[in-house]
């Protein structure tokens, strides 16, 4: 089960043990826990699943189920650069889906993967709150509003070259 | 009592009934799924959908409690189609492979489908098969048929091991290991309690009954069979008898109508075990040895223990399980008096219990076992060889292992191995008039506890079944809430006669009886039957002794019937 | 804090806030009281966030220090409600309504406007709020707002966000007192029921009705919880109030802890909103540092704390069972119910469960009392309804109006119509579980049991609107898409009845329907409203029963002549260059996205359609119109 590519820090597994620890006598502590977990290491790897279920005490199989419930936790690293496009309603009726599409194009990645390079993932969301931009995409937190397909090529250009 | 009405009939329930529980009061059957009573309510398969006054829309009976003054309909047009439609729906996701399914027959979907007419492809069905999981000795997953019912992960749950869980969402969402690993890779004990909660087929054991067919037609091999005390007690329910039904006479004659098989009582073993067990009490007891001393005959628990409990491996009884003495015993004792060389003997082993299975495989019992079947494949077999197994007549154990005590046969419940250590224990240190039953660990409670004077001896035991219930004793003794000298646990609810390797029961008839009460019932009754009631009276026992191991706990006795554990890791 | 100190904090505060809320002359005169000769509000909600704020905010700043003005304030609000402008910047007293903000302009406006004896950037101002003859409108008078009736939204984009002197100056918490020095919890109770306030999470159940079966059930512990898991794409009023008003919230858990005896409260609020989380948090370290959260709240001997958790991207955990689940650390499956929550909630104990929009409706009703409270509104459903207005529609935005204001109003009215010219076809209400409101019903009043009527509902106040150039199929399975993505798979009816129903739509859309897919479509979509567990699977087919009863020949068309009329799905259309129209010069070439145009300068140019997403880009850049779709 161990996953190779697993190349987490003494600083952040000793920041995660600290966490499970702060909440460990919380009712309900699974979910914040694995937040939190997240939050350390951008995804949440075989291996951290493995600690929180041992030091929380409960079955691997209920934390991984619960991880794969969530469509936040994420059992894969994500990319340099994080892209989401908002597939919400007001977002869509904008033409959304037309921007998804361009990118899983020029990046020749399906929405929910990363590039074999590692400098981008895609994701979709359900709606950010910025209807009043729709159609929006982020890309590591900042927003990008009022969108047409055309101009998506532009904006990831900024990005590849770093 | 709440007075209700269901279809018209009027039925009295205690308060906080459900309508499922009513409706068995009137005689009216409602469909379940995903419903398994002490494991399962949930209402999530739909198909125990009513109509009842006061509540909005259809509810499901499992769960709505009654009220005064309702009125429940069961069976109107719109219910039935809603359960045509769910059944289709779920025959929409399942691999149709009914002809040769492990479950044909004995199906609950199939069984729906009829009743409702379902059609198998009204709603399409979906053509990517999941792979199956045959990697453990002990359980088979087979996704594709799976109905998403949970019974599985509420048993696994139940037992506090949690081996598999429900994954994704939606859809996808599938039950299985985390990332989807082979069950053979996960700190599953074997238990088999997912089998026996499964529907359908998507859960089955490994099976090993081609082996022990190609044994029987090899002229080489010598085929012994031996039978573990809970199988004459469940047996007959896969040919239609009544649960409860004593089938040991016809057992053994279906067994030897397989081939030239020699059949024997595997409730010697169960006395050679009190024997040792007993010993190495004692032994603990006036040497200061590790205490509580835990019973070691059910693979299930040694595995658990293995896992969650490592501190604990030192109280465990070093005595192997009765089959693996059993094996030992044939492999050694019997093939020398035969003159037998040990590796044309194939010893079967016909067991309750899907964990026997991995205990054939551990390294450090001899590997004396060839094969362990369960009472499901040995059915299996039976009707394969067209043997009218109701009608046949009552054939014996063989010789020299066809007599055993009643002490040995109580093995298969819960708080039997308690009750045959206590038996020879208070005859041993209490002499005469020391007495045989031992009402306090008997019966279906999770966790039994009792104290009793023994000679000058006060004696407090416990009997846990199930592994929630092993785990609540476990850490009471490890907090220094509680203490014991002695602690006999199963892993299954009730002991080896609900075991994993038991006859499927139908939702239905599990709803219905207390299956592991009236199991249990008839290893009791064939107990109270039986002249010989202690192990250490048992003749044949005797014999081994005089003959091959001099005395319990001999060197000889180490060798072959005890063994070791090791701590293994839980991810 | 006691109460004493609460009244004198809020009365100190009370002029500052209220020159934001009243007319400029009398807004002029009062500023005189509050220390600061102007007030500059700029929107800091997720969506003005998202169009760059905080760089407006900055820049103000800098500009200050440059200029020497120290007699502005800066406030950081809440969201305004009108997006689509961001980022919004209003300077009162004046009310100068200023939008489409940045640095630059913020550089201009501190440089003309807000130093000493300047004047207002008519330039930069919302067009509409400039009068001909050069006069400008006031912000709370634009169209947008006069037709609102804002209670929930009360405070939103009214007080700095993070300020609780400032909330505490609105008003916050005074009901709070109020409860807490003279009422009983029963009076609490009768109070909230008299004022006829209904769930605005969705199924519109009776709030107080609610707190009288929590009070009533037996429990040693009893919470209160905050349903601020707003799934439903497109709906943002309960982020809008958390970002702009969070102490709201927080005195109505409160009071509602005293009426139904409840010492503890949890938040369940979305992950996906950052700026509403780190609002919230602080909101509660405030008020716990202030005495008006923990133990003997305001010197009573009443004691009651929040806990936050945050969702982690599942909309079924807005269902309350579910949400339960989660905050317990569980997969968030619903449950079967009874039990309710006010019988066995979070940990099983008595728990009573509303969502934002209704505690934010809590204390007005408090303060006001109930026979205000329902004097508004229709018949059975009282107060106002915040409906985030998105989709095709000019103010993109939040409104808050009285129960039963006609969806004209709301569309053409406050919204200001269409964009483009283009026709109105239907309104989406209740995202995945509503429907669609067609023009025929543009007259019908909007409140829960009228919008049911007709086939949709009002669900959490999502209103989409949708013009010609939407597909009515398209939209159904664009909801069937995103339910069956959410489903949580644990009921057979909506695990495989809705992927089941979308694989029909989806063969509908791809032009391989057949007449029999309809009548299965009616079929699935019956059987899941019957027999599925949680609200999400009965209602999910709400979207296709409404849109097949509203357009079904639409569906016709997609079946019968395989023919998509809004010319939205792919798979029944192409893009094509007309070699006659076009003149070889390039630009469509070039602003293809994905390459699928080739062609010399000067001639006919021509679209690969393997490659083609039909994205409308080159239709778009065309400038002679060559490029039809057929």
């Amino acid at each position: 089960m161990a996953n190779n590519l697993f190349d987490g820090t003494r600083e952040q597994m000793n920041k995660l043990l600290d966490c499970i620890e702060q909440h460990k006598s919380d009712p309900g502590a699974l979910m914040p826990v694995m937040h939190e977990a997240q939050n350390i290491y951008g995804y949440l790897p075989s291996e951290v699943q493995t600690v929180i279920a041992d030091k929380l005490n409960v079955p691997l199989a209920e934390v991984y189920g619960v991880a794969t419930f969530y469509s936040q936790f994420s059992l894969q690293p994500k990319g340099k650069h994080q892209i989401s496009v908002c597939l919400g309603t007001a977002c869509y009726v904008k033409g959304s889906d037309k921007i998804l599409e361009v990118l899983e194009k020029e990046l020749k990645i399906k929405c929910g993967e990363c590039t074999p390079d590692g400098k981008f993932s895609i994701d979709s969301c359900r709606c950010v709150g910025a209807c009043g931009l729709a159609p929006v995409m982020i890309i590591d937190g900042e927003v990008y509003g009022k969108l047409t397909s055309g101009e998506v090529n532009g904006i990831l250009e900024k990005y590849m070259k770093d | 009592m709440v007075n209700l009405k269901i279809n018209g009939i009027p039925v009295s329930v205690p308060e906080g009934s459900t309508i499922l529980q009513a409706a068995k009061v009137a005689n009216v059957r409602i469909p379940t799924l995903c419903y398994l009573k002490d494991v399962q309510c949930v209402g999530s398969c739909r198909l125990c959908l009513v109509e009842a006054t006061g509540a909005r829309g259809l509810v499901t009976a499992c769960t709505y409690p009654v009220s005064e003054g309702m009125e429940v309909r069961t069976n109107t047009p719109a219910i039935r189609k809603s359960r045509k439609t769910t059944v289709e729906l779920i025959l929409s996701t399942h691999k149709k492979k009914c002809l040769s399914c492990v479950r044909s027959m004995n199906c609950e979907l199939q069984k729906l489908a009829l009743e409702y007419n379902a059609e198998e492809d009204r709603f399409g069905t979906d053509h990517d098969l999941k792979p199956i999981d045959d990697l453990s000795p002990s359980v088979v997953r087979d996704n594709s048929k799976c109905v998403m019912c949970t019974r599985c992960v509420a048993a696994c749950t139940q037992q506090t091991i949690g081996a598999i869980g429900p994954q994704n969402r939606g859809y996808a969402k599938t039950i299985g290991s985390p990332y989807g690993v082979s069950l053979a890779h996960t700190p599953c004990v074997n238990c088999g309690q997912c089998v026996v909660a499964c529907p359908v087929g998507a859960l089955y054991e490994k099976s090993n009954v081609a082996d022990v067919w190609g044994a029987i037609v090899d002229p080489t091999k010598k085929v012994v069979f031996f039978t573990a005390p809970s199988v004459r007690a469940t047996l007959g329910e896969a040919f239609g008898l009544p649960v409860g039904t004593n089938v040991e006479g016809k057992m053994v004659a279906a067994i030897k109508q397989l081939g030239d098989i020699k059949c024997f009582n595997m409730d010697i073993t169960a006395d050679l075990t009190i024997m040792e067990e007993a010993t190495e009490l004692m032994q603990r007891l006036s040497s200061g040895g590790t205490l509580p001393m835990f019973t070691s005959c059910c693979p299930g628990w040694v595995k658990f223990a293995e896992h969650y409990y490592p501190e604990f491996l030192p109280n465990i009884s070093t005595c192997k399980s009765p089959q693996e003495m059993f094996s030992a015993v044939l492999k050694t004792y019997y093939c020398e008096k035969n003159g037998i060389d040990p590796k044309d003997l194939f010893v079967v082993s016909v067991i309750p219990c899907t964990a026997k299975k991995f205990e054939v495989t551990r390294d450090e019992l001899g590997h004396y076992t060839d094969a362990a079947i369960t009472t499901r494949e040995l059915a299996k077999m039976i009707k394969e060889a067209g043997i009218d197994f109701v009608n046949i007549p009552d054939g014996e154990f063989d010789t020299p292992f066809e007599e055993a005590s009643g002490a040995g046969a109580i093995f298969g419940a819960t708080g039997g191995v308690m009750e045959a250590a206590l038996r020879t224990a208070a005859a041993k240190l209490g002499g005469s008039g020391a007495p045989i039953e031992f009402k306090e660990v008997r019966g279906t409670a999770g966790v039994k506890e009792a104290e009793y004077k023994v000679g000058s001896t006060v004696l407090k035991v416990a009997v846990a079944s199930g592994l929630n219930n092993a785990r609540k004793v476990l850490e009471d003794i490890r907090s220094g809430k509680k203490n014991y000298a002695f602690v006999e646990i199963m892993a299954c609810p009730g002991g080896c006669i609900n075991g994993g390797g038991q006859p499927y029961v139908h939702d239905e008839i599990r709803n219905s009886i207390d299956l592991k009460a009236v199991r249990a019932q008839a290893l009791y009754d064939y107990d109270r039957e039986k002249k010989l009631r202690t192990s250490h009276e048992n003749p044949a026992v005797d014999t081994l002794y005089k003959e091959y191991f001099e005395k319990p706990s001999s060197h000889k006795a180490h060798e072959l019937l005890h063994t070791t554990y090791t701590k293994r890791e839980k991810y | 804090m006691t109460v004493k100190e609460l009244e004198k904090l809020a009365a100190d505060k009370a002029d500052l806030i209220k020159v934001r809320k009243i007319v400029r002359e009398q807004a002029e005169e009062l500023a005189k009281n509050t220390g600061y000769r102007k007030q500059v509000l700029v929107c800091g909600g997720t969506g003005c966030t998202s169009s760059h704020s905080q760089q407006v905010i900055e820049q103000l700043e800098a500009s200050f220090k440059e200029l020497g003005i120290n007699d502005v304030l800066i406030v950081k609000t809440g969201c305004f409600g009108l997006c689509a402008l961001g980022p919004i910047m209003i300077v009162y007293p004046e009310g100068a309504f200023y939008s489409q903000m940045t640095p630059e302009h913020a550089k201009t406006v501190a440089e003309k406007h807000l130093v000493k004896g300047g004047e207002v950037v008519k330039e930069l101002l919302y067009g509409e709020t400039v009068h001909d003859d050069g006069s400008i409108i006031p912000f709370a008078e634009i169209p947008f707002y006069k037709h609102q009736m804002r209670i929930a939204l009360r405070n939103c984009g009214v007080i700095a966000a993070e300020s609780i002197e400032e909330a505490i100056g609105a008003g916050d918490y005074a009901a709070l007192a109020k409860v807490l020095t003279s009422m009983t919890p029963d009076g609490v109770i009768n109070e909230i029921k008299a004022a006829g306030l209904r769930g605005r999470g969705g199924a519109g159940f009776p709030t107080g009705l609610k707190w009288q079966f929590t009070k009533d059930a037996v429990g040693d512990k009893k919470y209160v919880c905050c349903n601020a898991d707003e799934g439903d794409p497109g709906a943002f009023m309960d982020r809008s109030i958390l970002e702009g008003d969070p102490h709201t919230v927080l005195e109505a858990m409160t009071i509602a802890g005293y009426a139904i005896g409840a010492q503890e409260g949890y938040i369940y609020v979305r992950a996906e909103y950052p700026i509403a989380v780190e609002r919230l948090k602080i909101a509660i370290a405030k008020a716990r540092e202030k005495g008006l959260l923990g133990k003997n709240i305001l010197g009573s001997n009443f004691s009651f704390d929040i806990n936050l958790r945050l969702g982690a991207g599942a909309f079924v955990c807005g269902e309350e069972t579910a949400l339960i689940a989660s905050i317990e650390g569980k997969r968030g499956e619903p449950k079967p119910k009874p039990p309710f929550p006010a019988q066995s909630g979070i940990f099983k104990k008595p728990t009573v469960i509303n969502n934002v929009e209704t505690w934010a409706s809590v204390a007005p009703i408090i303060l006001n009392g109930a026979e205000w409270f329902s004097s508004i509104g229709t018949e059975k459903s009282k107060g106002t309804k915040v409906f985030a207005l998105g989709g095709k529609i000019n103010n993109v935005g939040l409104v808050e109006v009285p129960m039963g204001t006609t969806l004209k109003t709301i569309v053409y009215d406050i919204g200001g119509g269409l964009p483009d010219g283009k026709q109105f076809k239907a309104a989406q209400t209740g995202g995945p579980s509503g429907g669609c409101i067609p023009a025929t019903h543009l007259n019908v009043p909007m409140d829960f049991d009228n919008l049911t009527a007709i086939g949709s509902m009002m669900g959490s106040g999502g209103l989409i609107v949708m013009d010609e150039n939407t597909c009515m199929v398209d939209i159904a399975k664009f909801y069937l898409e995103f339910t069956a993505d959410e489903s949580c798979g644990k009921c057979t009816a909506c695990r495989i009845g809705t992927k089941r129903l979308l694989d029909i739509l989806t063969k509908i859309t791809e032009g391989k329907g057949e007449p029999e897919d309809l009548d299965k479509i009616t079929e699935l979509a019956e059987h899941m409203k019957s027999s599925s567990l949680c609200a999400l699977g009965q209602s999910a087919p709400n979207p296709i029963l409404s849109t097949m009863k509203h357009f079904s020949n639409e569906y016709i068309k997609h079946v019968y002549s395989k023919q998509c009329p809004a010319g939205v799905c792919k798979s029944l259309l192409s893009y094509q260059v007309n070699p006659d129209k076009c003149k070889g010069c390039t630009l469509c070439r070039r602003n293809c996205p994905v390459g699928a145009i080739s062609g010399e300068v000067k001639s006919a140019h021509e679209i690969d359609t393997k490659k083609c997403i039909k994205c409308g880009q080159c239709i778009a850049h065309c400038k002679f119109g060559a490029i039809e779709i057929k």
